[in-house]
């Protein structure tokens, strides 16, 4: 692994306080996760994740035919949809309109696809104002800090990390409550709601037969962003788009469950375009962006275009025992967890972090979570071995595919293989490499003096 | 541009052409619950409440009037055009603002009002929510924006969940820009996983069943 | 009975954990079956497999079939080698269709040791002795891929003098993983640390698996932290008398 993995895996491991808040965050929201699946609460819960895999693969393999079905519908109702192969093109497209329309002030609602191509960064850069007003990522965009987690963002920080954040960036007085803290953001972000000319928002879903933005929340903030400016704007990646309305039957069920053990998440918006005659409020202008951002880079491969399916509830992250440990920031791109180490490495090339991949005891908690039962540890076996394929071809690691050939050889002779072991039990222990690492956590078991073949071939 | 540039990359990585018809989609899955409709007035508002929502079972509209009224009290509140308000007499109840269509005086009262009335189109009494569509009767604002939601639903529009409402309902882009299904106050855990209520959206919501 | 299975005891088994095998034989041959000892046997494939390397992992794995191709019945002492050859063969030889069908008429014949035990030898009380308080450690191959939860359990509860307490939560990894173990050695130490804690809630003095991987990173945890807690293989308790 590159050295910067490294030394962040280290670093959140030996923050004591960062153990504990990842730890108990994640395991309440596993808890809940669980409580609301179960055979009593949810009885259909296996079939249901059979159907929505089904239903996402179905998507995948026709996806041209989805989107545009999607744009037709969404033009039918009055609004446009942009396609964007990158962040440089959604921020144009922003910049542009924002220009036309004379609009200084965005408000956004949580996405984390406007996380990955740096929204944010890009339109402040431009001298926009853009705010974010799900709490957890307003309190990170005063911090600038990328999210910790795909759905509860300020997960590593503490009333007191926020307190002091408010306090500085906001200049109000000290304050650990978290009722209070958050009707402070509140107070803010109140004003920005009904001044902003245009509201971002992700988008959960893309339902092709209605040209419909599915957004799934608790706070009302995705709500207000997509109401109350006259210019809506949702950001999604071309894997959102789901066929039919009614597939949300599926979805809806397994989103907010898997997500926080919801059954449904406070507020589920279905926004088809602009206000229609009549409508008293509401946006009067309704624009899509279908990004791929590279998307399309997962999608040739059979076996590995699955992670395309995922509906970021972030169950994954909150059953890793990997993410548990090493949180969100040890990982490389905005999205951690199971899915962040499968995804990356797609959109980013294998050399980017080759140690990613390899993150993993393979344990498999994640793909029994899955809502749509992607299969994590497949994918992550599959690109281990394309690591390996383009360390042979660029002739990297070249002692460590020597030790791997070796292996294969000793393993297919037999009698090399059993002098090995007895090397293995009765040369005396060195400390470096693999063993040096293992001693550094836990002890070696005690050496045999005999093998088991020894003793079955003394009976 | 980069739409059909987009597409091309999609159809070659996929193995289609433009054009090419879809292969067969899984079915549609809805499991419409069987359940009681009598016992639906029960169990939404046990749902509602184990939400944090107040509940109140009227048994005609003069109750849901005459408790709303109660709960309105020294209040100030804005009712939307639902008919099915009016017909409570909610609508002209005195301190209650009624009959806004313009979209400035809407926003405006919205911001300052403590309590905003609605019916609903629907409810899931499965999972304790309202279905509100986006309509000259009801706007979107007044759910939202004041600080308390009271909703008046009556008991015939009540279905027994979500499948229900998308077997009855299979695309409500044709009817309206915006359908919204609210369950519960507005909450967030974003501090601690701490649960707080009441961050953008209304941090108390009443359901008042009407039948 | 008269039944022959051949035990597939292992790579790790073999050199580190023979008493394991032994008490697998044992157990075996009390039951009535007579356990043959295919000598050529040495690895399933699983490090090269899970490292990347896969045209290793098949050469070994090629040899694993050579080995046991004439056995009716293979029994393997863990749950993550049994696994490998029974699900993971089918992904190495993909694009080699003759050795595809070899590896999956073979995979229909390789049993996880608990697995054999109550669904072909349809027994769950092997007469064993084991007194103490005993909790179980799922090993995640085992539990999540051959879906193995409750036949270790039932083989357990039939142990004279064994008292089992689950541990809460259950199911997490140990955090061995193969070379992870070594690789991200401070990450798989600490996942180790967090499932010490769990037996530790627990009170049992011994730790049992199906799976001695799980139980050597288990072990080395136990004994840095100087605790007295030990660990056994599942077919050690079924042959204590």
């Amino acid at each position: 692994m590159s050295a910067v993995f490294d030394k962040k895996i280290h670093q959140t491991l030996a923050d004591a306080n960062l153990q504990l808040a990842i730890y108990s965050a994640t395991g309440r929201l596993k808890d809940k996760r669980t409580e609301s699946v179960a055979a009593d609460a949810l009885p259909d819960y296996q079939e249901l994740r059979t159907h929505a895999n089904a239903l996402k693969k179905h998507a995948i393999e026709n996806l041209d035919h989805y989107l545009e079905e999607f744009e037709r519908n969404v033009e039918a109702h009055g609004g446009k949809v942009v396609y964007c192969k990158d962040g440089a093109e959604v921020s144009d497209f922003v910049l542009d309109l924002a220009k036309q329309r004379g609009v200084s002030l965005i408000v956004k609602s949580k996405s984390m696809t406007t996380e990955e191509v740096d929204l944010n960064e890009r339109l402040e850069h431009h001298g926009l104002e853009s705010v974010e007003t799900d709490l957890g990522e307003y309190i990170l965009q005063l911090a600038h800090e990328r999210p910790y987690h795909i759905v509860a963002p300020a997960l590593h920080k503490t009333r007191y990390d926020v307190a002091a954040i408010f306090e500085k960036e906001l200049h109000v007085s000290y304050e650990t409550v978290p009722e209070k803290l958050s009707q402070i953001a509140r107070g803010v972000l109140r004003q920005k709601f009904l001044d902003a000319g245009i509201g971002i928002s992700g988008a959960n879903f893309l339902v092709a037969d209605s040209g419909a933005v599915v957004l799934v929340e608790n706070e009302g903030n995705a709500r207000l962003t997509t109401t109350a400016p006259r210019i809506h704007i949702a950001i999604a990646g071309i894997e959102k788009v789901i066929p039919r309305a009614q597939d949300l039957a599926v979805f809806l069920k397994l989103l907010a469950r898997s997500a926080t053990g919801q059954a449904l998440s406070v507020y589920t918006s279905f926004l088809s375009g602009p206000r229609r005659a009549g409508e008293i409020d509401g946006p009067g202008e309704f624009y899509v962006v279908l990004l791929d951002n590279g998307r399309t880079k997962l999608l040739p491969s059979r076996a590995k275009r699955q992670s395309l399916y995922c509906i970021r509830c972030a169950a994954c992250l909150n059953t890793c025992p990997v993410y548990r440990k090493i949180g969100g920031h040890s990982f490389p791109w905005v999205y951690s967890g199971p899915i962040g180490a499968i995804i990356t490495p797609q959109f980013m090339g294998v050399s980017h972090e080759p140690g990613l991949p390899f993150a993993s005891s393979l344990c498999g908690a994640c793909a029994e979570v899955c809502p749509v039962k992607i299969d994590i540890p497949q994918v992550l076996l599959d690109l281990r071995s394309e690591v390996k394929k383009a360390e042979t071809r660029e002739k990297t690691n070249r002692l460590e595919k020597l030790s791997y050939r070796m292996f294969a050889w000793v393993m297919t002779h037999p009698r090399i293989y059993a002098w090995a072991g007895w090397m293995v039990r009765h040369a005396p222990i060195v400390k470096v490499g693999p063993v040096r690492a293992w001693t550094s956590q836990r002890d070696l078991p005690p050496m045999p003096r005999q093998s088991f073949r020894d003793i079955w071939s003394r009976r | 541009m980069s739409r059909e540039h987009i597409l091309h990359r999609v159809r070659t990585a996929i193995g289609r052409s433009a054009g090419q018809p879809p292969s067969a989609a899984p079915p549609v899955r809805l499991r419409v619950l069987n359940d009681d409709p009598a016992a639906r007035v029960a169990t939404l508002l046990a749902r509602v409440e184990a939400l944090a929502g107040k509940t109140y079972h009227a048994a005609a509209p003069e109750d849901a009037r005459a408790f709303v009224a109660a709960a309105i009290a020294g209040k100030t509140a804005l009712a939307s055009n639902a008919p099915f308000l009016a017909e409570c007499g909610i609508a002209n109840l005195p301190g209650v603002r009624t009959g806004i269509t313009d979209r400035e005086d809407l926003r405006e009262c919205c911001s300052t009002v403590d309590i905003g009335i609605t019916s609903a189109d629907y409810a899931l009494a499965d999972t304790g929510t309202l279905v509100m569509l986006s309509t000259p009767r009801e706007a979107r604002l007044i759910s939202l924006l004041p600080p308390a939601h009271i909703a008046v639903v009556p008991r015939g529009r009540i279905l027994s969940g979500l499948d229900e409402l998308f077997a009855i309902l299979p695309n409500a882009a044709e009817l309206t820009s915006s359908m919204v299904l609210i369950t519960g106050p507005s909450r967030t855990a974003d501090i601690e996983q701490i649960l707080v209520r009441g961050v953008h959206g209304p941090g108390e919501i009443t359901v008042v069943a009407v039948g | 009975m008269g039944k022959r299975v051949s035990l597939f005891v292992t790579c790790l088994g073999d050199q580190l954990f023979p008493s394991a095998g032994m008490a697998v034989v044992g157990v075996l041959e009390r039951l009535g079956y007579a356990v043959d000892f295919p000598k050529d046997q040495t690895c399933c494939g699983q490090p090269a497999y899970n490292s990347g390397y896969r045209e290793e992992a098949r050469t070994v794995a090629r040899h694993f079939l050579k080995t046991f191709e004439s056995s009716e019945y293979i029994v393997v002492p863990s749950g993550s080698c049994t696994s490998m050859i029974g699900h993971h063969f089918a992904d190495l030889f993909r694009k080699e269709p003759e050795t595809l069908a070899r590896a999956e008429a073979l995979g229909r014949r390789v049993f996880e040791f608990a697995t054999f035990l109550t669904e072909v030898a349809n027994v769950e009380d092997v007469g064993a002795r084991f007194d103490g308080i005993v909790t179980f450690h799922d090993g995640c191959h085992g539990l999540r891929e051959l879906h193995i939860r409750e036949a270790p359990r039932r083989l357990l509860a039939h142990v004279r003098g064994l008292e089992l307490r689950e541990m809460q939560p259950a199911e997490e990894c140990c955090g061995f993983g193969g070379t992870f173990s070594v690789k991200f050695a401070e990450l798989s130490g600490a996942m180790a640390r967090t499932k010490l804690e769990a037996i530790a809630q627990t009170g049992a003095a011994t730790v049992v698996s199906l799976d001695a991987s799980c139980l050597m990173q288990i072990q080395g945890a136990l004994s840095r932290a100087g605790s007295k807690v030990r660990t056994m293989h599942l077919a050690e308790v079924l042959a204590s008398r």
